[in-house]
């Protein structure tokens, strides 16, 4: 190496490993301006147990497998790791929501490995005979017992396993409370809307996703998150369509413009509220009073995945309890796994954003599959957002 | 081996790519037009009117696109002909390949990521606060039809410019010499011989740029933040959202049915303008 690194001080090391972990700089550019890469190197040499041993020698499972995932769901360090143990490159595909998700899988020949459906979708993949059950005997990680129930039961249809469980989350709002001019943080879905039209005019944006953005608007007059009820939904369009020349966006890709002041208030996932709360302390993470969506991502592996053996690799690798811990670190989600959750700090799993406080938490529902495959809710979207 | 089977030999792969590629996904989309939405999402057959019956819910995308189109269509000409004149006719021979080549370094970079480019330029700290630090306060851009047609202008005037470049750059200079020694204005001689005679690189500019602009959904996407939608955007929403193939069909057709006669109508007109000269084609 030619370049003299120096020494580095813990605080830019942090700021180099967040950087990295977020992919603005690449593994190298980070394991050389920490010295990590030297370093490695001299350890590497020096003890022979440090030398990476994969777990399978390379090629065994083909060169790549494809994750089809939602944002800002990953470390990509682990994906890394993967690739070192294994030979296997992991594509990722991020998607907006479960509708698409369905759709690409219904149109077939979507080439993923492996993917990430939530809780409520995954009766309709079974019922459309779209993912396979998995073989236990291939995810020696997998431990049933060790995970919450009622995060890891819609894994498993009729008795029989399709899926296992990665995260579990609410869908909140994101406010910016500095806008607010001294009034009180928002608490409730109707103080949302209203406020959207009104003092937050040109500054809310809304999930381009019909079961939240649906729900969070049934929840305005009290319904049921999952309501297929056609005269609530007609008072939700209704509100929707009187709330929309409000808002700044009908968008799932909200951080950017929360992070610069574009947008001020915003439909959230428990991760995405953490990682701008962490950043940003005045953007604060509210979950409606009256309720909202309570969810559970699984891991799955759709019918006819060409590179079945590095899906089982790859979901095996995740599950391991040490990863997972570095993913939860790294995306802000909470886990189900007993497991993982004794391996990660304290104020982790005391933090109000991902673990909130039980009276908001049972006022959560968990997505319906009918909510999913109802016609009337994803037209609903679709004139709403072309209006 | 004749000359009949020598032509039908030359016409096969472009009548095989046209047959494959276009008239069979084409007879699948009138098929799924009449049929209906699956329990799950999806097509299953029937015959049924009830998806065109359905249309009007999307007017407002049609209407969206059936005035940022040819909006978009004028504004990339009013940018697009200065500059093209000025390669063609103004720009001396040493500077206009390296001025050429400039105009298309854009297209190696993805227009994905050109429109996200924007997003910075137009969002909040880009030129609203930039405005507001010269008194102009509270200016919104980003996610308004305005930025959808900025976007526009940028992403498709290179194919404003090569068309109406050709047609100048071909353009007999000895008219122009010529009308000035009968004593026309420099005015006068642009619009009644540079002009005329550009016609048919309007022509093709103007109709390159409106068929695609008609498809179009990543700028309105990108720079319309879901609020500027599109007939495109429509359609990404009906297969890929709430899956219902069938009504997806019939707005598609009705798509290509709405373009074929606005096409037509454009053509008719544009035959009218150059009718008087036989050298007037559209490619």
């Amino acid at each position: 190496m030619t370049k003299d690194n120096g020494t580095i001080s813990k605080q830019k090391f942090m700021e180099e490993l967040r950087r990295y972990q977020k992919g603005s700089v690449t593994r190298r550019h980070f394991l050389g301006v920490t010295g990590l890469g030297m370093a490695t190197a001299v350890l590497g040499t020096a003890i022979p147990g440090l030398r990476p041993r994969p777990a399978f020698a390379a090629g065994d499972i083909g060169d790549r497998v494809i994750l089809a995932t939602w944002p800002n769901y990953h470390d990509e360090m682990n994906f890394e790791a993967f690739t070192e143990a294994t030979g296997a490159h992991v594509q990722v595909n991020v998607f907006g929501s479960n509708e698409e998700m369905l759709a690409k899988l219904q149109a077939g020949g979507s080439g993923w490995d492996v993917f990430v459906p939530t809780n409520y979708t995954i009766t309709t993949y079974v019922g459309e005979d779209l993912i396979i059950p998995l073989d236990t005997s291939k995810l020696p990680n997998y431990d049933a017992g060790s995970f919450e129930q009622r995060f890891s039961d819609a894994g498993s249809v009729d008795g029989q396993l399709y899926a296992v469980p990665k995260n579990w989350g609410t869908t909140g709002f994101a406010v910016n409370t500095s806008k607010l001019d001294g009034a009180p943080t928002p608490t409730t879905w109707k103080e949302f809307w209203d406020l959207t039209m009104e003092g937050y005019s040109g500054r809310t944006m809304v999930h381009d996703y019909q079961l939240t953005t649906i729900g969070n608007a049934l929840k305005y007059f009290g319904y049921s998150f999952n309501s297929v009820d056609e005269k609530e939904l007609a008072d939700a369009e209704k509100l929707l369509l009187d709330a929309k020349p409000h808002l700044f966006a009908i968008s799932s890709d909200y951080q950017p413009p929360m992070r610069n002041g574009d947008a001020w208030m915003t439909m959230c996932w428990t991760g995405d509220g953490k990682q701008m709360n962490v950043d940003m302390p005045e953007i604060a993470y509210v979950l409606g009073t009256e309720g909202g969506e309570l969810w559970s991502d699984y891991y799955a592996i759709p019918k006819g995945a060409p590179h079945m053996d590095a899906a089982y690799a790859l979901i095996d690798f995740l599950l391991n309890p040490e990863v997972n811990a570095k993913e939860v670190l790294a995306h802000g989600y909470p886990s189900a796994d007993a497991r993982t959750n004794a391996l990660l700090p304290k104020e982790l799993l005391e933090d109000p954003i991902l673990y909130p406080a039980a009276d908001l938490l049972n006022a959560l529902e968990f997505g319906a599959a009918a909510t999913l495959t109802d016609p009337n809710r994803a037209e609903l979207l679709a004139r709403f957002k072309s209006a | 081996m004749t000359e009949r089977g020598r032509k039908a030999l030359l016409l096969a792969p472009a009548g095989i790519w046209l047959l494959v590629m276009l008239a069979l996904p084409l007879l699948v989309v009138f098929v799924f037009s009449f049929g209906e939405r699956g329990a799950a999402g999806g097509y299953v057959p029937a015959f049924t009117l009830e998806q065109y019956a359905n249309l009007p819910a999307r007017w407002t995308a049609f209407k969206n696109t059936l005035i940022l189109a040819p909006l978009g269509t004028i504004a990339a000409l009013v940018i697009a002909y200065p500059l093209a004149y000025f390669l063609a006719v103004r720009c001396s021979p040493k500077w206009r390949t390296s001025l050429l080549i400039l105009v298309i370094v854009p297209f190696w970079t993805s227009i994905l990521i050109r429109s996200y480019a924007w997003i910075f330029i137009l969002g909040g700290r880009g030129l609203p606060a930039l405005l507001e630090s010269i008194g102009i306060d509270d200016i919104r851009l980003i996610n308004t039809p305005f930025a959808v047609l900025v976007g526009i202008v940028y992403g498709y005037l290179p194919l404003m410019v090569f068309p109406i470049f050709v047609s100048l750059d071909k353009l007999d200079k000895r008219l122009l010499e010529a009308s000035a020694d009968l004593g026309s204005t420099p005015w006068r001689t642009f619009r009644q011989v540079t002009l005329p005679l550009s016609v048919p690189g309007i022509a093709t500019g103007c109709m390159l740029v409106f068929i695609l602009l008609m498809g179009e959904f990543l700028i309105p996407a990108i720079l319309g933040g879901g609020k500027v939608f599109f007939v495109g955007n429509a359609l990404v929403d009906l297969f890929l959202q709430s899956r219902n193939w069938a009504y997806g069909s019939a707005v598609a057709m009705t798509l290509v049915v709405v373009m074929l006669v606005t096409v037509s109508i454009y053509m008719k007109f544009i035959s009218r303008l150059g009718g008087q000269r036989e050298d007037v084609s559209l490619m």
